[in-house]
C-alpha cells in the first residue's frame, strides 16, 4: 500500500495528530476522496492548498499522479510565486 | 526525459537575437495599462480611509452624486457580500471574501488607505472634488502596526471572527494570529546536545514594496448587455477575468480581460485592486472608466510582501557538519490572513542536508496594507535570517562560507525538512561555480567586506496553452496567454522557432487576451518559460506533424515517408522517391488545398519544474563616519537549467539582486503613531537606482531540468532571495558588526558604527 506523509502540521487537525498513514488509492484524485472518507474535510483541505511530491517531483492540481507502492509521496503546501 | 533536439544541435535555444517587444519600448509606442482610451471615457477616483483602523457607521454619496459631471458612485454596498470562501487560485490560497473587501471596505476599515468608495466623473478634478463631498462617518479603534505587537495579548483585534488555525485545542478568543504550522524532521532536542557549536540570532525584516515603475491601471467598458471588457496592468488577464466575475457575482462568460503591456510586476500584480470597482462604475456609469493609481497609492493601498521577525538557531560539530537547526517565524500578512509563511518555512533550510530541523510560523494580521506576492514569496526573509546565521556559524568554526555550505548543501537524494527528497538538483555546481569565479578570491582593501549568500526556489507549472499558427505566407504566429514581464515572447517564439527550424525573424510572438487563446494560469512563480513553453513547444511539434502530412499529400506519398529538417520537408530515403524538397513557405502556400489551416493550439497542466538555487557574492566598503554602505562588486551565481535567451535570464538575476540590496539597505515602510504611511513616494521610499550600483554580474550554471523539452527551470524568483545575507555578511566582514534588523539604511549603521566604538573605548 502507498505510504503518505503529510509535511507539515497542516493535516494534523483533521488526522488527530497523524503525520503519516497507509492508503490504498493509488492516484491523487483517488487520495483525495480516501482521506476525505477517513478525515472529513482533509481531502477538501489537500484539494484546496496542497501538491503532492512523488519521488521528489512536485505535482500540483493533477488528479492522475500516479502514487506507487514504494515511491516517497508527500502531501505539501501548494506553491505559488510571484 | 529525452530532449526534442540534442542540446549540442540547437541552433536558435541559447542564443540571444533582438527582442520582440523592444522597438514598441523604447520608442514608446508600447501601450501600457494607463494609455488606452476609449470614446466616451470617464475617470475613476477611489476614497480611501485615512484611519488605520475604524469601523465605518455610514456613508453618505448624496452630494458627491449631485455634483455635475459625476456620472456614478459604488460602495461596498454595490457588491454581493460573498462568503468566506479559501481556494488556491493565484498566487497563492485566496480567500474571496476578504478580496472583496479589500478592493471595498464594507463594515471597517483595517488600514490607512483602505478603499470606502468610488466615483466615476467627467474627469479627473471632477472626480477628486467628489470625493471631498463624500461623507463617512468613522468610529475610530485603537490600531496595531508591529507583528509582535499584534500577536500580544490585549492586542486590538482586526477580525472577531478570526481563531489561529493550527492550535489545539481550538482557541475560543479571537487573535490576530490567523495561523500557526511547522515543519519537523528527526530530533532537533537531540541533535542541539550532540552540537560542539551553537549560533543564535533574532532577526527582523520590513515589508517592502515590489515598487514596480507602472501603478495599476485599468479601462472598464461594459455594454447594455452586460457583456464586459477590462483593459489592465497584470500578471494574469484570466486572473483579472476570474477576480473580478467572483466580486461582482457575474459569469466569467460576460468578461473579456486584455492585458496590456506591463511595466513590472514581481509578483504585486496577482491580484485585483481597481479592477472589480472600475467594471461596477462603468455599468452604473454606462461609459467606460479608466482609473489609475498615483504612486501614493500604490504604496498606501497595494500589497507590499511581509515584514517579519526571525529567530534561528543552528548547532554544528567542530567538523562543520550541522546537526540541528531551529527556526520561529512570525510573518506579517497586512490587513488579511494570508502571508506567505508557508514557502517561508520550507525555503530557509531547503538548501541543506540537516538531520534534525524543527520550524515554527505564524501568520500574523495587523492593520497595514495586505500583503501580495513578491518575487520567491517569503523566502527572502527566511533566507536572510538562515544565511546571516550560516555566516556566523561558519565564521565560529573557523571555516569558509563557501566550504561550509558545499559540506551540508542538499544534492540529489537529500531529505528536506518538509518530507520531499531533491531531485536533479544543481546547488552543489552552484556553489563550485561561486568559490572558482574570480570575484571569490580577488583581494580587498582595508575597510572592505565580502559576504555569500544563498536561496532557494521550488518554480512551479501550472495551466498554460500556446498556440502557433502558420500564416499563409509561412511566417509564424505565436499566441501565449501570459503577460510577458520577463521575456516570455522572446522565449515562446525561440522555442517554436527552434522546433520549426525557421529564423527566429519569421515569428511573431503575442499575448493573447482571455477570448483568443485557452486558460492561463497567471505569470508568476518562474513558470511561464517552463509550462507556457512546453506549451508552445508541443503545438509547434504538431505544427510539424501537419507539414509533414500537406507535403506528403503534395507528393502523393506517406506522411511516414517525410521527414522535417531545417524548416523544410524532405523525402525520408531514396524509396520515398525523389523530389526537391518543400520549404514551410511553399507548404503554406497550398495549405488550403491540402486541408485548411496549418495551426495547433495546445492547453495542459504543467507538472515537474525543477528548482533552482543561488549564490551571491557581495563585496561592499562602510563609510564610517555616515553609515553609508556601497556595494562595490556583486556577482551571482545561479543554476538556470537551460537559459532560452540568455539575456533575459541576466536581466532577471541583476534585477533581482538589485532589488534585494534595496531591501537589505533601504526600503522599509515607516508609520506614524497614528499607523499613518509617512514615505509613500520614492522620494522618501529609496530603491536602488544605476548609480547605487555596479554592474551586477550574473553567471548562469546550466543543469538542465530533465522534465521540460529544453531543460528548462524557472529564474525570476531565485535571485532575490539571497542579496539580504549576502550584504549583511559582507558589512559584517566590513565592520565586524552583525546587523540582524533591514534595512541596514546609513543611520542604522551609523549608530551601531558609535555604540561598538563607544563600547570599545569604555
Amino acid at each position: 500500500m502507498p505510504h503518505v506523509v503529510f509535511s507539515g502540521s497542516d493535516a494534523g487537525r483533521f488526522t488527530g495528530g497523524r503525520t503519516e498513514l497507509e492508503v490504498t488509492a493509488t492516484t491523487f484524485r483517488r487520495l483525495v476522496r480516501e482521506l476525505d472518507e477517513r478525515f472529513p474535510g482533509l481531502g477538501e483541505r489537500v484539494e484546496v492548498g496542497m501538491a503532492v511530491a512523488i519521488d521528489g517531483v512536485i505535482y500540483q492540481d493533477a488528479y492522475a499522479a500516479p502514487l506507487a507502492e514504494g515511491s516517497e509521496i508527500v502531501l505539501i503546501p501548494k506553491i505559488g510565486g510571484g | 526525459m529525452n530532449y526534442i533536439i540534442p542540446q549540442s544541435e540547437l541552433k536558435i535555444v541559447g542564443t540571444r537575437p533582438v527582442r520582440p517587444d523592444g522597438v514598441d519600448k523604447v520608442t514608446g509606442r508600447a501601450t501600457f495599462g494607463a494609455d488606452m482610451t476609449l470614446a466616451g471615457m470617464i475617470w475613476g477616483k477611489m476614497l480611501r480611509s485615512p484611519h488605520a483602523h475604524a469601523r465605518i457607521i455610514s456613508i453618505d454619496t448624496s452630494k458627491a452624486l449631485a455634483l455635475p459631471g459625476v456620472r456614478a458612485v459604488v460602495t461596498a454596498a454595490d457588491f454581493p457580500d460573498i462568503a468566506s470562501e479559501e481556494a488556491f487560485v493565484g498566487e497563492g490560497p485566496m480567500n474571496f471574501r476578504d478580496l472583496s473587501r479589500n478592493c471595498l471596505a464594507r463594515d471597517k476599515v483595517l488600514y490607512e488607505g483602505h478603499a470606502v468608495a468610488a466615483v466615476a466623473a467627467a474627469s479627473q478634478s471632477v472626480a477628486e472634488a467628489a470625493l471631498e463631498l463624500i461623507d463617512v462617518t468613522y468610529e475610530v479603534l485603537p490600531h496595531v502596526i508591529d507583528v509582535e505587537a499584534a500577536m500580544a495579548a490585549g492586542a486590538p483585534i482586526l477580525h472577531e471572527d478570526m481563531f489561529t488555525v493550527g492550535i489545539e485545542p481550538k482557541p475560543t478568543k479571537p487573535s490576530n494570529v490567523a495561523k500557526r504550522v511547522a515543519f519537523a524532521k528527526g530530533d532537533a532536542e537531540a541533535g542541539f546536545r550532540e552540537a560542539d557549536v551553537i549560533v543564535e540570532g533574532r532577526y527582523t525584516t520590513q515589508p517592502v514594496h515590489q515598487a514596480y515603475i507602472e501603478p495599476h491601471a485599468c479601462l472598464a467598458q461594459v455594454a447594455a448587455d452586460g457583456q464586459a471588457h477590462i483593459y489592465s496592468s497584470t500578471q494574469g488577464q484570466f486572473m483579472v477575468r476570474a477576480y473580478c466575475a467572483k466580486v461582482l457575482g457575474w459569469e466569467i462568460a460576460d468578461i473579456r480581460s486584455y492585458p496590456m503591456e506591463i511595466g513590472g510586476g514581481f509578483g504585486g500584480k496577482t491580484l485585483v485592486y481597481l479592477e472589480p470597482v472600475a467594471l461596477a462604475l462603468a455599468r452604473k456609469a454606462g461609459r467606460p472608466v479608466k482609473m489609475v493609481m498615483t504612486r501614493e497609492e500604490v504604496f498606501r493601498a497595494s500589497g507590499p510582501t511581509s515584514g517579519a521577525v526571525i529567530e534561528v538557531k543552528l548547532g554544528a560539530r567542530r567538523d562543520g557538519t550541522i546537526v540541528a537547526a531551529r527556526e520561529v517565524l512570525k510573518y506579517q500578512a497586512g490587513a488579511f490572513a494570508g502571508s506567505p509563511i508557508g514557502p517561508g518555512c520550507m525555503c530557509g533550510f531547503a538548501m541543506y542536508d540537516l538531520p534534525n530541523v524543527d520550524v515554527v510560523g505564524y501568520d500574523v494580521v495587523s492593520n497595514r496594507p495586505k500583503v501580495a506576492a513578491y518575487r520567491a514569496p517569503g523566502a527572502p526573509i527566511t533566507s536572510f535570517a538562515v544565511e546571516s546565521a550560516m555566516d556566523d556559524l561558519a565564521r565560529k568554526l573557523k571555516i569558509d562560507p563557501i566550504a561550509l555550505r558545499e559540506m551540508n548543501g542538499a544534492r540529489d537524494g537529500s531529505k528536506t525538512h518538509y518530507g520531499v527528497t531533491h531531485r536533479d538538483i544543481g546547488f552543489l555546481a552552484t556553489l563550485e561555480a561561486a568559490r572558482s569565479h574570480p570575484h571569490y578570491s580577488a583581494p580587498l582593501k582595508p575597510g572592505q567586506g565580502r559576504g555569500v549568500a544563498c536561496g532557494f526556489w521550488f518554480n512551479i507549472g501550472g495551466e498554460s496553452s500556446g498556440a502557433v499558427h502558420v500564416n499563409e505566407d509561412g511566417s509564424i504566429s505565436v499566441v501565449s496567454g501570459n503577460p510577458d514581464i520577463g521575456g516570455s515572447r522572446a522565449s515562446m517564439a525561440m522555442m517554436a522557432a527552434e522546433v520549426l527550424g525557421v529564423p527566429i525573424e519569421h515569428v511573431r510572438p503575442i499575448v493573447g487576451d482571455t477570448a483568443s487563446i485557452g486558460f492561463s494560469h497567471l505569470t508568476g512563480g518562474s513558470r511561464v518559460t517552463f509550462a507556457t513553453g512546453m506549451a508552445v513547444t508541443q503545438a509547434a511539434e504538431r505544427v510539424v506533424d501537419q507539414l509533414k502530412q500537406r507535403a506528403a499529400q503534395i507528393w502523393e506519398i506517406p506522411p511516414e515517408a517525410v521527414e522535417w529538417k531545417d524548416g523544410k520537408a524532405y523525402p525520408a530515403g531514396l524509396n520515398a522517391g525523389a523530389f526537391e524538397p518543400l520549404t514551410l513557405a511553399q507548404i503554406a502556400l497550398k495549405a488550403g488545398r491540402t486541408g485548411g489551416p496549418i495551426s495547433s493550439e495546445v492547453t495542459l497542466n504543467a507538472q515537474g519544474a525543477g528548482p533552482g538555487f543561488g549564490c551571491h557574492i557581495c563585496d561592499v566598503e562602510v563609510d564610517r563616519e555616515t553609515g553609508h554602505v556601497k556595494i562595490l562588486r556583486y556577482t551571482a551565481v545561479q543554476d538556470v537549467g537551460k537559459a532560452i535567451h540568455p539575456s533575459y535570464v541576466e536581466g532577471q538575476i541583476q534585477g533581482g539582486a538589485a532589488q534585494g540590496i534595496g531591501w537589505a539597505l533601504n526600503e522599509e515602510y515607516i508609520y506614524d503613531k497614528d499607523g499613518k504611511m509617512e514615505n509613500a513616494g520614492f522620494l522618501d521610499y529609496r530603491v536602488p537606482v544605476a548609480s547605487d550600483l555596479p554592474l551586477i554580474e550574473a553567471v548562469m550554471v546550466e543543469v538542465p531540468n530533465p522534465r521540460h523539452p529544453f531543460g528548462v527551470r524557472g529564474v525570476g524568483e531565485v535571485p532575490i532571495v539571497p542579496p539580504m545575507a549576502a550584504v549583511a555578511n559582507a558589512i559584517r566582514a566590513a565592520t565586524g558588526l552583525r546587523m540582524p534588523d533591514l534595512p541596514i539604511s546609513p543611520p542604522k549603521l551609523r549608530a551601531a558604527l558609535d555604540a561598538a566604538a563607544g563600547a570599545k573605548a569604555a
